[in-house]
């Protein structure tokens, strides 16, 4: 495609994309507004807006995302350690590929969120609970990937390096870790939002505060359009953690 | 000859991969010898799954024989020796991450040359590939022909005396093929290393070498070598002479055979193999 029409299509795509969140953005509007859509179910947009700018205003928001943020953080600190040494541990051996790979992916598809109420029981219902569980989560896509990508680096890379008289330090840095990155990246990207995702998640099934617990909170109070405040908080929240996050990971791929 | 003028010397070398009892055993080179001798470009042919890359691996250090030995200058052959040989291999052996000067250096890193000489010799080896326009690209962004122009000039930057290419030119064009060469003989011809270069290409062959080394069918020998007496650099022209279509018939006449036999061998052990 020449320059000028990948252009244009880009222009025409985003678009149609500016349109459909005008058109649902009107539609809850007119829903709210003129068919009797119950407020309690489904607040009007202009009452969620004036909500959100109460809640950034007051600055009352500040203690539930420190909560939520530090359980992500410390969660992600974990998972990732844990993740990557046990990712480079495994992939040494062609045999513990064999035998790890299989198992981790496998125990990855289950659902581990049904745990919850075990992880509550053991770390209690603060922030320990959210921190173990979004780490459990998380580390599986990180381990995963790491063992992809040390274990399958081309053997030709290694050989080169070897010829050239390569010590393992060298091979290590100058060879095998610029070749594997761009797997690991990925899934610390994944790794990343699953934690993010079971955080929240878990916050609003069983928690003392945080970004979710407050939502719930709202919920059982009955204000609907406080609570439909946060969640727009908490989406840009978690989308601009996202865009850095894969801003990172397509910087250092280039 | 006298021992000072053998670079490396081979004898009677055998390689096989897997035990005798195994399903998958293979006698990749069977009791061979062979003396290079320096400053000399030796060519090794023969048909797929002789044992070409295999004997140049062992000179290599990449590989260890199965039974008999090795000697570079003089040592027996233990491991990789950085500092006595270079490899060049058949295609994509440049780390993609590097430019093609990061990855001319990173080969200078490995081999220990101290910093301050790296970025001259790397500019210089880079410049006698004709990439000097090239330097901070990707190997990505080059032509298959031009990656082992780099590679090439990776291996001349670590200033061996030896370099192995093992079907360097492999993956390339004909004309392309025929191109690289024509540079080769220039370049190599300059500086009186001693190379030994495995190829397919009966034409390459006889155009590059001093000497051709025939191989045999699995379990691969040396069945004949061939002396080909034409000075370096050559000239374009020697391809279109009578002597050249000569030697090139000569191997013709040596390797129909074997290639024959060793297609009959693949089909006889199925296509796995």
């Amino acid at each position: 495609m020449s320059p000028r029409r990948e252009l244009r299509s880009k222009l025409a795509s985003r678009a149609v994309q500016v349109a459909f969140v005008a058109g649902v953005l009107l539609l809850w509007y007119l829903g709210t507004n003129y068919w009797g859509i119950s407020p309690i179910l489904l607040p009007n947009p202009v009452k969620v807006w004036a909500e959100l700018r109460d809640v950034l205003a007051t600055g009352e928001f500040w203690p539930d995302l420190r909560v939520t943020l530090t359980e992500l953080v410390t969660a992600f600190a974990i998972s990732c350690t844990g993740g990557v040494t046990l990712g480079y541990a495994i992939s040494r051996s062609p045999f513990c590929i064999k035998v790890f790979e299989p198992l981790l992916a496998g125990v990855y598809s289950i659902p581990i969120i049904l745990f919850l109420p075990l992880y509550v029981l053991f770390f209690g219902l603060g922030p320990g609970s959210k921190i173990a569980i979004g780490a459990t989560i998380s580390f599986f896509p990180i381990v995963l990937n790491t063992v992809a990508g040390f274990g399958y680096v081309d053997k030709i890379f290694v050989t080169a390096a070897r010829s050239m008289g390569a010590s393992n330090i060298q091979m290590f840095w100058h060879v095998l870790l610029p070749a594997a990155l761009p797997v690991i990246l990925t899934g610390l990207r994944i790794g990343f939002t699953v934690a993010l995702l079971s955080i929240l998640g878990s916050e609003t099934l069983a928690s003392l505060a945080g970004l979710g617990h407050r939502i719930v909170h709202l919920a059982e109070g009955m204000e609907t359009a406080r609570m439909f405040a946060y969640i727009a908080f908490a989406v840009v929240i978690a989308a601009c953690l996202n865009a850095t996050v894969s801003g990172l990971e397509r910087r250092s791929k280039r | 000859m006298t021992t000072g003028d053998v670079a490396v010397r081979v004898r009677d070398v055998s390689h096989q991969f897997g035990e005798p009892s195994d399903k998958q055993h293979v006698r990749a080179l069977l009791d061979t010898s062979l003396d290079i001798t320096r400053g000399e470009l030796l060519c090794l042919i023969g048909p797929s799954g002789c044992g070409k890359s295999t004997l140049l691996n062992m000179i290599g250090g990449l590989l260890e024989p199965t039974s008999g030995t090795v000697d570079v200058a003089g040592k027996a052959v233990r491991g990789p020796l950085p500092r006595d040989i270079a490899f060049v291999f058949q295609e994509n052996a440049l780390f993609p991450w590097c430019t093609v000067i990061e990855n001319v250096k990173l080969g200078m890193v490995f081999q220990g040359v101290a910093k301050s000489e790296q970025d001259g010799r790397a500019r210089k080896s880079l410049e006698a590939v004709g990439l000097k326009d090239f330097i901070n690209h990707y190997p990505a962004q080059l032509s298959g022909g031009m990656r082992q122009r780099a590679a090439l000039a990776r291996a001349l930057s670590l200033e061996t005396d030896i370099i192995l290419m093992d079907e360097p030119f492999g993956a390339l064009d004909e004309q392309t093929r025929m191109i690289l060469g024509e540079d080769l003989s220039v370049l190599l011809a300059a500086t009186g290393k001693t190379i030994v270069f495995v190829t397919h290409s009966l034409g390459e062959a006889v155009y590059l070498a001093d000497r051709v080394a025939v191989f045999s069918a699995r379990p691969g020998r040396i069945k004949e070598i061939i002396a080909v007496n034409e000075p370096h650099p050559r000239k374009p022209s020697f391809v279109t002479t009578e002597k050249f279509s000569n030697l090139r018939n000569t191997l013709y006449g040596l390797l129909h055979d074997e290639i024959r036999k060793a297609v009959e061998q693949s089909a006889a052990v199925g296509p796995a193999l």
